[in-house]
């Protein structure tokens, strides 16, 4: 280490203040990345209670623990808080705020302040979101998707659920815009856009879909509130309508929205499989391009949600088709990913085996998404256990579990300490144990026929119901358990060096924990991002 | 600013207002006659002219930089390729 007196920016203000005010009004990127980190995590970990909770209920026929109606708005929080305050925000506003600047060579974001902003926002969302739920009125019990006309009959608190969720799409916009600017803008010299990690190109994909398509739910929840207090009949059939052009309207954003939580996931695999198995990425421009291709491509297929809502055929076939595309440069990125392993000399360490799970959990969901975009099998296991098993497997078994992998990845750099190995070792077998246990039973059910969002079932399903509660306790327990384990780390863990996997993207040319403007000379960027032979140069160093 | 280099005068704002407001007279009179399904189409293209007078002369685009122009282009064509998809379902219902 050149300075070892150096402070990292954990002991370092960036403003007057010390203590909690230092934390609450600095406009580092990295402390902002920990707050999101701490918000996020504790809104995922009342998402997973709430979903224990409704597996627990459905153990057996009839009534549990919970009556209907609690059920139903159970659904609908697990929902919105999974979607709006985790999955959504979840990689870009951590890890992308935190490493983003760092991987190009930059001290900060463009906009600091704005970052700091952002953050305020999603705060106030997530208040607004909670505050709904003991309001008289009670909490909303739509789903999370506020389906037309029941989202304006409902007596519960949509309008300021909704609302909840419009603040956190200007959360999500600022990130957005902070992002491309910062891309655009503040590269070290010699970083052109070829010479980028792929972490920071799926992030900039993901910046332009948050900065174009989340106005879309704006102005949506917008009309659905006007609706409400007005009944002025722009969705409600009741008053001349169309409840069609909601579901338009929704899924115009929310689909978009599918790529914003999963494409930022792709580009941390992108890091962690080129670290472990020694060796440059295969298919560079591919990936890359690739992340762009399906950002656009991502635009052009909202409609495969509603083929049976009544749409038109010409519309079912053209949104069918356009689905089929985007399986292309999805399948672009796990073939490179694979190829990239092939002859490489691989370390199998904790994050590396989280990605391993990853592609195995996301190449399940990947495919039974084709079965849901083929309009025929759609039409069998629509709305049933089937859809709830695939977005599982995409978004928890796809983003999901990249979070907990890039946390791995990152954790001993963004602290300075070291979790044990062996335990998250175990974690992640546990995981995917308890995570198929859960999930695969849904995609049986579905197809016998289980649908979706319903509190009571038949006695013929009540096994495979009771397999999958039990896979909730297994996979529950484990997200405990990394939970604890990573804040013991925290507190006791050895000090971690600057490179404990070997990793040659610029985060690892630096102090664990960065400091304060994270370089102490800007670098001047002459290798390609995953060139290993920098390594024996960085050891010298 | 620098950018602010050929301002329109008061005279071009005012005939576009006037402009503006004549157009908002023929959407509402259109909107009387029953022109079946070419309605959508006329209420369309004269919003798409009133748009690119705002856009082009209130809101200055017109003397940007070309990256201005660049981005309000993508933008119009995300809006556009929304529009048309999502009539691929009205029109053939």
């Amino acid at each position: 280490m050149a300075n070892a007196v150096a402070e990292n920016y954990l002991q370092q203000s960036t403003n007057k203040y010390s203590g909690i005010k230092s934390w609450l009004l600095t406009t580092d990127h990295k402390k902002i990345g920990l707050m999101y980190l701490i918000a996020i995590l504790f809104f995922f970990l009342v998402g997973v209670i709430i979903g224990l909770l409704m597996r627990l209920e459905l153990i057996a026929p009839g009534k549990t623990i919970m009556d209907p109606q609690t059920y139903n708005s159970l659904f609908t929080l697990h929902g919105v808080i999974m979607i709006f305050l985790f999955i959504v925000p979840g990689l870009p506003a951590i890890f992308g705020n935190f490493f983003l600047p760092i991987q190009i060579g930059a001290k900060d974001v463009a906009f600091p302040r704005l970052n700091l902003l952002s953050w305020y926002v999603y705060m106030i969302g997530a208040i607004l979101a909670l505050v709904s739920l003991f309001l008289p009125g009670g909490p909303i019990d739509t789903g999370w998707t506020f389906y037309i006309p029941y989202s304006v009959r409902t007596s519960t608190n949509v309008s300021l659920a909704i609302f909840a969720a419009f603040v956190l799409g200007f959360s999500s916009i600022l990130t957005g815009i902070n992002f491309v600017t910062t891309v655009h803008r503040l590269r070290a010299p010699g970083m052109n856009f070829f010479k980028m990690p792929l972490f920071v190109w799926a992030t900039y994909a993901t910046a332009w879909i948050q900065i174009i398509a989340t106005p879309v739910v704006g102005i949506t929840i917008l009309l659905v509130i006007i609706e409400r207090a007005f009944g002025v009949g722009i969705f409600d059939p009741a008053l001349g309508g169309d409840p069609v052009l909601y579901q338009h309207m929704f899924w115009i954003y929310s689909h978009p929205a599918v790529y914003i939580m999963i494409l930022p996931a792709m580009g941390v695999v992108s890091e962690i499989i080129p670290t472990f198995s020694r060796r440059t990425i295969f298919g560079y421009n591919a990936i890359a391009m690739s992340s762009l291709a399906i950002a656009f491509i991502g635009y052009l297929v909202w409609a495969h949600h509603m083929f049976t809502s009544g749409m038109s055929d010409t519309a079912r076939w053209v949104f069918s088709l356009l689905t089929f595309i985007v399986a292309l440069p999805s399948g672009v990125k796990v073939f490179n990913w694979v190829a990239t392993m092939y002859k490489g000399s691989i370390d199998p360490q904790p994050p590396f085996l989280w990605v391993m799970s990853f592609i195995f959990l996301f190449s399940i969901g990947g495919l039974t998404g084709l079965v849901l975009g083929s309009l025929a099998t759609d039409i069998h296991v629509h709305d049933t256990y089937f859809v709830v098993a695939h977005f599982h497997y995409v978004m928890f078994g796809g983003t999901g579990t990249i979070f907990f992998a890039g946390l791995h990845y990152w954790f001993p750099k963004m602290f300075g300490k070291m979790y044990n190995l062996k335990l998250s070792k175990i974690a992640v077998a546990l995981f995917f144990i308890g995570f198929n246990l859960l999930y695969f039973p849904k995609f049986i059910l579905g197809y016998m026929g289980m649908p979706r969002r319903y509190y009571d079932y038949l006695p013929q399903f009540e096994s495979l119901q009771k397999i999958s509660t039990f896979g909730s306790w297994i996979l529950g327990g484990t997200i405990f358990f990394i939970v604890g384990y990573l804040i013991h780390a925290l507190i006791k863990g050895k000090k971690a060096t600057s490179n404990p996997w070997g990793g040659v993207t610029l985060e690892w040319h630096i102090a664990s924990p960065p400091i304060q403007e994270n370089f102490e000379v800007i670098p001047t960027i002459t290798h390609k991002p995953y060139d290993f032979s920098q390594l024996k140069e960085m050891k010298n160093e | 600013m620098e950018h602010s280099k050929k301002h329109p005068g008061y005279n071009t704002y005012i005939l576009v207002w006037l402009a503006l407001l004549m157009f908002t007279s023929i959407t509402v009179t259109i909107a009387g006659i029953d022109l079946g399904k070419y309605t959508l189409l006329i209420a369309m293209f004269i919003a798409a002219i009133k748009s690119a007078l705002v856009i082009n002369i209130f809101m200055h685009i017109k003397f940007e930089e070309k990256i201005f122009k660049v981005f309000l282009l993508l933008s119009g064509m995300t809006l556009l390729i929304i529009f048309v998809l999502t009539f691929s379902d009205f029109l053939f219902r």
